[in-house]
């Protein structure tokens, strides 16, 4: 049995705007129109598009936070918007941009006052918070007002804070939004391990695409509210129509090949030749058919830039798709 | 729903035997949590449905904690909460003064003594002060909505209201109640040979100023809930609460008639402390109010806290949140 589970689910907003003075415009938005999936235990999966696609919206009415305006919902067999902290007890929720420790107190007051709410028995919360002190190493910082927190490690109390209770689900909305390089190795290394050990469901929006290749074997891709993309990662690169690049070492430098059926010259570098091939098709003749017609030194493979290949899907909106914080 | 009535069993993570550690090395042993989405609850405390009596229970834990929680933040600039504690306590007593100034050149007020409205003045108080004390951050609600950082309450297992209520809670406003209380004794002081005490007239003082005040926090719930769909709303329930507190403090025969029907028929706030307090005072009620109306105010608190809570359920799943 799966344990998120999404059936035609959509929400609409009446959003007035003043067109004149006194003049007020009605307009029906669809912010999410009608997204079915199911999520299994276990699963790591990538929840990604481009601004205002829907993302925050459907992780807003999977926690209860949001009624949905149709369709069916069920997290944990429970429905989100009717039960909300009942469901909460089972579910942990980061949002990047929106802290939910006490911003004057120590990060340790916030996790006792997690420890009360959620009535967590005191072996299971002590062992869970040695746990994440380890691995998210927030020792020396349990003592410091939050406010004096860095953005990265405030993220990181932030994630320890969603798991003291032991949820089953967890919802990340962009966890690594604003972190060095470093706090976002360990922020990603701590969720893998943390699904691999634990069994967590773990549901990830995030603009930062390495986020994805890193942490999840699944990627949902949303656009307008509907879903675009479900399957695998590897499977985005042929749904999104992309190409993956020969690229062949020669023994010296000669004319473009033009001649090799399937394939297409990008550009030389010397004896290097990049050739495109669409990603779909097999790599093994086209080697085969270089190597019999030129003197092949050394090739290699690169897979398409995952990257280039949501902002085709988006059909253009690459430039929001790095870009920064969400917005409406 | 059926599980809800499913007695948990077992030990929810199904990670028995596998050392003292559930995150032990043996990754490929038992899946963590089971299969079965029915499940037993973590901790196997099951929060059980939406009981009023489990909900309030719950919500005044919660209460307590945040406030607590609050409490504890403001210490954290000590300074600054010894000026707002000294600053608080200057106006209060300032207030105060007002009062004893006003009375000591007034020796009546639409008929009323000066006892008598000192008897208004600290019943509606006292009421209005434990409501504010309680209940005055929901007036702030609004900003949180607007900023979106509501999301993060409704993201915990403990009730909404509660959360919201105890929000920046802070002890400062307990000067109100203590002045409120203060004028209400030493009305009582001065009233206890001009009124005809009886059993019934004794306790409708404490009563009507814990049903006062219970009414005042039905109002500032209702108030709230309206800001779920207009956030810029607190100005009016500022009329109604803190306006309404003014309005009590004088005898109703100060006002125009249609005013003193309308607190009584519209905004029933004329249960808060006139109709009982004009009943302990022998005085007839005002906009011809049937005398029994003086012992109303439980019923009609009552009442306000059912309209108060449905107002708010729907405002809850209303709420819109912010666009990220």
């Amino acid at each position: 049995m799966p344990l998120i589970e999404l059936d035609g689910l959509e929400k609409t907003f009446t959003v007035r705007r003043k067109t004149g003075l006194l003049r007020r415009e009605r307009r029906e938005v669809r912010a999410v129109d009608g997204i079915s999936f199911t999520v299994d235990r276990g699963e790591m999966v990538g929840y990604i598009g481009p601004n205002g696609a829907g993302k925050s919206t459907t992780v807003k009415m999977l926690t209860g936070i949001l009624t949905p305006s149709g369709g069916r919902l069920r997290v944990a067999g429970i429905d989100p918007a009717r039960e909300r902290t009942r469901l909460a007890r089972r579910v942990g929720v980061v949002f990047g941009q929106r802290t939910t420790l006490w911003w004057d107190l120590p990060l340790r007051d916030s996790y006792r006052l997690t420890h009360r709410m959620y009535r967590i028995p005191d072996d299971r919360y002590e062992e869970n918070l040695a746990r994440c002190v380890e691995l998210l190493d927030l020792g020396d910082l349990l003592d410091v007002p939050v406010r004096q927190l860095s953005l990265g490690q405030r993220m990181r109390g932030d994630i320890a804070a969603a798991l003291l209770h032991d949820p089953e689900v967890l919802y990340l909305d962009e966890p690594t939004i604003g972190l060095d390089v470093v706090s976002k190795a360990r922020v990603r290394g701590f969720l893998r391990e943390l699904n691999a050990e634990r069994g967590t469901t773990v549901l990830l929006t995030t603009h930062d695409l390495t986020d994805i290749e890193q942490l999840c074997s699944r990627v949902m891709v949303i656009d307008h509210g509907r879903l675009v993309y479900d399957g695998g990662l590897a499977g985005l690169h042929e749904a999104g129509d992309g190409e993956r690049m020969l690229v062949v070492d020669l023994a010296r430098e000669l004319p473009p090949i033009t001649d090799v059926p399937g394939a297409r010259f990008v550009r030389a570098d010397g004896p290097r030749q990049h050739l495109a091939f669409p990603a779909s098709a097999s790599a093994a003749p086209l080697v085969a058919a270089v190597a019999e017609a030129y003197p092949l030194v050394d090739l290699s493979v690169r897979e398409p830039d995952i990257e280039s290949v949501i902002a085709k899907m988006y059909g253009g909106a690459a430039g929001e798709l790095t870009g920064g914080p969400g917005s409406p | 729903m059926a599980e809800r009535l499913r007695t948990p069993v077992g030990e929810p993570y199904g990670t028995g035997g596998r050392g003292p550690s559930p995150y032990g090395t043996g990754s490929g042993g038992p899946a963590p949590y089971g299969t079965d989405i029915d499940g037993p609850f973590p901790y196997g405390a099951d929060p059980g449905g939406p009981s009023p009596y489990r909900t309030a229970v719950e919500g005044l834990r919660t209460y307590r904690m945040v406030a607590a929680m609050w409490i504890r933040s403001t210490m954290a600039y000590r300074a600054s909460f010894a000026l707002t504690l000294f600053t608080s306590f200057c106006v209060t007593f300032f207030d105060f003064v007002v009062i004893l100034l006003m009375f000591g050149q007034v020796r009546g007020l639409g008929g009323f003594s000066f006892a008598e409205v000192a008897f208004l003045y600290g019943s509606t108080g006292t009421a209005f002060g434990a409501a504010d004390l309680t209940m005055g951050s929901l007036q702030r609600m609004g900003r949180r909505i607007r900023d979106g950082s509501l999301d993060v309450f409704l993201l915990r297992p403990v009730p909404l209201l509660a959360q919201v209520a105890a929000d920046k809670f802070a002890l400062r406003r307990l000067g109100r109640v203590l002045q409120g209380l203060m004028v209400l004794v030493w009305s009582l002081v001065l009233l206890r040979d001009e009124v005809a005490w009886s059993w019934e007239k004794v306790l409708m003082v404490p009563g009507m100023v814990v049903c006062g005040a219970v009414i005042f926090m039905a109002v500032m719930v209702l108030g709230a809930s309206a800001l779920f769909w207009l956030q810029d709303a607190s100005e009016v329930t500022n009329a109604f609460t803190y306006g309404g507190n003014t309005l009590l403090q004088y005898p109703p025969a100060v006002f125009a008639q249609d005013l003193v029907k309308g607190v009584v028929y519209v905004v029933p706030l004329a249960f808060v402390n006139w109709l009982p307090a004009l009943y302990v005072l022998g005085r007839p009620a005002p906009a011809g109010v049937p005398s029994w109306a003086a012992f109303a105010p439980p019923f009609v608190a009552l009442v306000c806290c059912a309209v108060a809570g449905l107002a708010w359920r729907t405002g809850v799943r209303a709420y819109r949140s912010t666009g990220s």
